[in-house]
């Protein structure tokens, strides 16, 4: 008899998913290799051996923590930014209904949707047209228009689920609107702000195509690798970096995974 | 003094009337059900109470105060809701010490009052857990103690029996009752179910797309219906019309006969006929029900289970005591 389910994969399926896994994740893993090699010129394979000495090297670079200090600090104003406006649009968008709903809706949206090259010029033109010289903040405006997408997409799915009888009891207990916010709506949303929180974070930290739009003459994280990539001293210092920009933002992807997985779609997560 | 006064009061969606010219005055002390279909409007005037919703047109007081402009958290009433509204987040202790923590009373003291209200619903111990672990006749007390802690002087209910299984629905139905009397409250309760709210109110309004067709007691209600949907939705009554109505000798647009008055037989003193075939007939259990075509208009008679069931398709006598039929102001 032949069961309804097939259980197991006929073999070259298996082994397709497993090159294809290979081809998604051996890069990655040979930019981690190759932190630890003792050549800084060119790479070669196999190494031809193996040490800890470009993490003192990185460790002593200021132009490296120039570079995360800046991204940490735009990650996390950008992010700020995001959880605010991107909570208030979601609550705006789920509890009432006004005139052009759906198409405030879409244009939210519509900043992750667009190619980021098209965000990054649309920026800088209107930055030049307004006079505002480039700086820390305009790299913060240009990161906040995608990172509020991911909050906003997070904090929809949750206010939809949240019953909206739930506010109207609050009120009806004697809760004003902040009382109300602050221990009903709060609580209920807030694993959803975490996981889009963390989300808008790690995009934000790994961005280059919007912050060479908005950048003056700093480098953000990433912007500095693209630039070390070219100078051939030293080289295995990127891979350091690299190795440390995968773990930063890996670990809040898989946070935010765990914290959501109970149904909502991480929209947005495919940038 | 009267708990609640609407004068004239209008809420309007749009083109929607919900709510569509209503006048109510709800005694203190009262238990008063708004009955009707859904879409009639009874829970928009419930709402309008709790300040959910501020009307279109017309004046609400509660206890003399004006309401309109007075946004939910200023108004001393307090609402169970529909699905209970439970914040999942808290625990059932928590929960029913909400509205004590937002004014501001202290840990131990509200502990120890929503601790008594648990106790009042017969959920003592429960304040641990978490609503999800309740069952749904359990939250509906918790409901119902989170709204009473807050010691409100109109407690609105929202179709709160409407989830509950049949029996516990009827033991509910009691325990609300004597609760009310015990708490000298005034209750304003919504419901669908004609039959929760002829057993539990003091006095019912009908509500029809947005008016109030009738107030009254229940056994007014039931008896003296005003209109044809009062006395179809009421407990099914037969609707007789202008025709009918002169065959019987009586100058109406319409009357109402109450299926359980009428019985098989020649009519004595007192009594008035009519003379029908029956077409069908069926058990329910105390009662026979039978359906008769009298001169083409349907009539249902409810006999009681012990008197004889009529042959179907031989004309009977139908009689039925002169004030059973209860003539109505309007056919629609």
């Amino acid at each position: 008899m032949r069961s309804d389910r097939l259980d197991r994969a006929p073999l070259p399926l298996k082994i397709s998913a497993c090159l294809g896994l290979l081809f998604l994740h051996l890069p990655i893993l040979l930019i981690f290799l190759y932190a630890f090699t003792t050549e800084e010129k060119s790479y070669r394979f196999p190494p031809p051996g193996l040490t800890l000495e470009w993490f003192a090297v990185t460790w002593n670079r200021p132009d490296v923590w120039a570079a995360l200090t800046l991204s940490v600090k735009v990650a996390s104003l950008a992010t700020a930014i995001a959880l605010v406006l991107g909570t208030l649009c979601a609550a705006a968008v789920s509890r009432a209904a006004f005139f052009g709903r759906e198409a405030v809706s879409l244009l939210v949206i519509l900043p992750i949707a667009l190619p980021g090259i098209i965000t990054g010029i649309a920026l800088r033109s209107a930055f030049s047209m307004a006079d505002i010289p480039f700086s820390f903040f305009t790299i913060v405006l240009g990161h906040a228009t995608f990172c509020i997408v991911v909050v906003y997409n997070n904090a929809v799915a949750r206010f939809r689920r949240l019953s909206g009888s739930l506010v109207e009891a609050s009120m009806d207990l004697g809760a004003d609107g902040f009382q109300t916010f602050r221990y009903v709506v709060l609580p209920n949303i807030a694993t959803a702000l975490l996981a889009g929180g963390m989300l808008a974070f790690a995009l934000s930290f790994d961005e280059v195509i919007v912050t060479t739009f908005t950048a003056g003459q700093q480098s953000t994280l990433p912007i500095w690798m693209l630039e070390e990539l070219i100078r051939p001293r030293q080289r295995p210092v990127t891979n350091v970096v690299a190795m440390v920009v995968v773990l930063v933002t890996l670990l809040p992807i898989l946070a935010a995974y765990f914290l959501t997985r109970d149904g909502d779609q991480i929209a947005g997560a495919g940038k | 003094m009267n708990a609640i006064l609407f004068e004239n009061v209008s809420r309007h969606f749009g083109n929607v009337r919900a709510v569509d010219g209503v006048d109510l005055a709800v005694a203190e002390g009262e238990f008063f059900a708004m009955l009707g279909p859904s879409g009639s409007g009874k829970t928009t005037c419930l709402r309008l109470v709790a300040g959910f919703e501020q009307p279109t047109a017309g004046h609400i007081e509660i206890f003399g105060e004006t309401a309109e402009g007075l946004p939910p958290y200023r108004r001393n009433v307090n609402t169970v809701f529909q699905d209970y509204a439970l914040f999942p987040h808290l625990s059932i202790l928590d929960n029913v010490a909400y509205g004590l923590m937002v004014k501001g009373v202290g840990r131990i003291e509200r502990r120890r009052a929503a601790e008594e209200a648990l106790a009042m619903v017969a959920l003592p111990g429960y304040g641990a857990r978490k609503p999800g672990q309740l069952s749904g006749g359990q939250r509906q007390r918790v409901a119902l103690a989170r709204a009473l802690v807050n010691r409100p002087r109109v407690l609105l209910l929202d179709e709160p029996l409407g989830a509950l299984d049949l029996k516990l629905r009827e033991q509910m139905q009691e325990e609300l009752k004597s609760l009310q009397k015990a708490l000298g409250l005034t209750f304003i309760f919504v419901t669908h179910d004609q039959g929760e709210a002829l057993a539990m109110a003091d006095r019912v309004a009908v509500f029809h797309e947005g008016k109030v067709r009738q107030v009254g007691t229940p056994e007014d209600i039931y008896r003296r219906p005003k209109t044809r949907f009062v006395a179809d939705f009421v407990g099914s009554s037969n609707v007789l019309s202008r025709v009918q109505c002169q065959r019987l000798g009586v100058d109406a647009p319409a009357a109402s006969l109450r299926p359980e008055s009428i019985v098989i037989g020649r009519p004595t003193d007192g009594q008035l006929g009519l003379t029908g075939i029956p077409i069908a007939t069926s058990f329910l259990g105390p009662v026979n029900r039978v359906t008769l075509d009298c001169g083409g208009e349907r009539i249902v008679a409810l006999l009681a289970g012990g008197a004889p069931i009529p042959a179907m398709g031989e004309s009977v006598t139908l009689a039925f005591g002169r004030h059973d039929l209860h003539v109505m102001e309007d056919a629609g």
